[in-house]
């Protein structure tokens, strides 16, 4: 067993340099170490200028998404082992403009997930002494799949037309779209209809299908983006056949 | 995308990677994808092949006569496969994709992706299966 294993990072100090660089740094290979274990360890043992950002260790916060050897990873859940003899290579993700080292600046994303909406809409609130909004299970589960997106951004540094369309909302804004207009409480579809059936929406995508490829949560956004293409043709439809049909 | 920013001591000088026009290189799901987009040309094609037909059968037989013959050329031979192995690609892929657009839900629960696919090559067979008998009983 190999007690070393390279990693190839990529770091990037605008104060420095241009464009980034590599720099290898050999650190001790451990059975149960995560790629995320060997960049905390070159930050506190080898390098304290490297720069990325982690926050849970276990998948939950979203934060730790990086390309490892070219494919876009939750660095917390990419063992070490699987990539033996090395070296890795670990880079940030691609598409998002880089901050510094592996950090990649997110907010175009943020910008995108706050115009679909992604929360319950409902036409008239009933007073708290109602009660709740009930549901079953098979209404939850209609879109508990979707709910399960942690914004790690890996699906859109698998998408290329997010890279070659940066207009394009992208698929994990479009799943969590879904999630809200699939939940039996919510009555905003036609609010989000406005947003994704746009050029920069769900028509930008042409299923290229690595987003689902890539999640790490099962999220399935290609799947998300194509049953509502199917909703929003039937929509189109409805509206040309019958005009109040869909009022 | 934020505002282009500019260098100072509070503002990041972010650095941006263009993608390469040779991005769908990079991997086999991407050219794959690049391939599947192609095949469009090739059932272009194949409507235009038939247009051509029905034109060529509405001269008269001498026409169609001169139709048959030019699809027996080593070129049209030759394209035709091309253009069949594509066709066949687009459609392989296409059924293969189809659970991801049709969530079809019985009693509650989820119809399996196999099934949907399944079901959909099914239909494939059976259509394909009249169309070549009403085309060969003649």
């Amino acid at each position: 067993m190999a007690s070393t294993i390279a990693l190839t990072v990529a770091r990037y100090r605008p104060e420095r340099e241009a464009a980034p660089t590599f720099q290898t740094y050999d650190i001790p290979f451990r059975k149960d170490w995560v790629v995320l274990d060997g960049l905390n360890h070159i930050k506190d043992a080898l390098d304290g200028s490297l720069s990325f950002r982690w926050s849970c260790r276990m998948g939950v916060c979203g934060s730790c998404g990086m390309k490892v050897n070219g494919t876009p990873k939750l660095t917390c859940a990419t063992f070490l082992s699987d990539y033996l003899p090395g070296p890795v290579r670990v880079e940030p993700l691609d598409y998002f403009p880089v901050v510094r080292d592996l950090v990649v600046d997110l907010s175009d994303f943020m910008r995108k997930l706050k115009q679909v909406k992604p929360w319950i809409i409902r036409e008239d609130e009933k007073p708290l002494a109602n009660g709740e909004y009930l549901q079953t299970p098979e209404q939850l589960d209609t879109y508990k799949s979707f709910s399960m997106c942690i914004n790690c951004m890996l699906c859109y540094s698998a998408c290329p037309i997010y890279g070659l369309e940066p207009s394009f909302i992208g698929p994990a804004a479009i799943a969590l779209a879904q999630r809200y207009n699939m939940d039996s409480r919510d009555q905003g579809a036609a609010e989000r209809l406005k947003i994704l059936s746009e050029h920069d929406g769900i028509w930008q995508c042409t299923f290229v299908g690595e987003c689902t490829k890539v999640c790490p949560k099962h999220v399935d956004p290609a799947g998300a983006i194509q049953q509502y293409k199917l909703t929003a043709a039937t929509h189109w439809v409805k509206s040309m056949l019958l005009p109040w049909g869909t009022r | 995308m934020s505002a282009e920013p500019h260098y100072t001591l509070y503002h990041p000088r972010w650095y941006r990677r263009r993608v390469s026009v040779w991005w769908w290189l990079r991997k086999w799901s991407y050219a794959g994808f690049v391939l599947r987009e192609l095949t469009s040309v090739f059932v272009a094609f194949f409507a235009l092949v038939y247009l051509w037909q029905v034109w060529a059968l509405a001269q008269g037989p001498e026409t169609y006569a001169q139709f048959l013959a030019r699809l027996q050329t080593p070129l049209f031979l030759a394209l035709n496969t091309v253009a069949f192995l594509f066709v066949l690609f687009h459609t392989i892929t296409w059924l293969n994709l189809t659970p991801k657009a049709m969530v079809v839900r019985l009693r509650g629960t989820r119809v399996p992706d196999a099934v949907i696919i399944g079901l959909n090559y099914a239909a494939w067979l059976v259509v394909s299966g009249v169309v070549a008998f009403v085309l060969l009983r003649a």
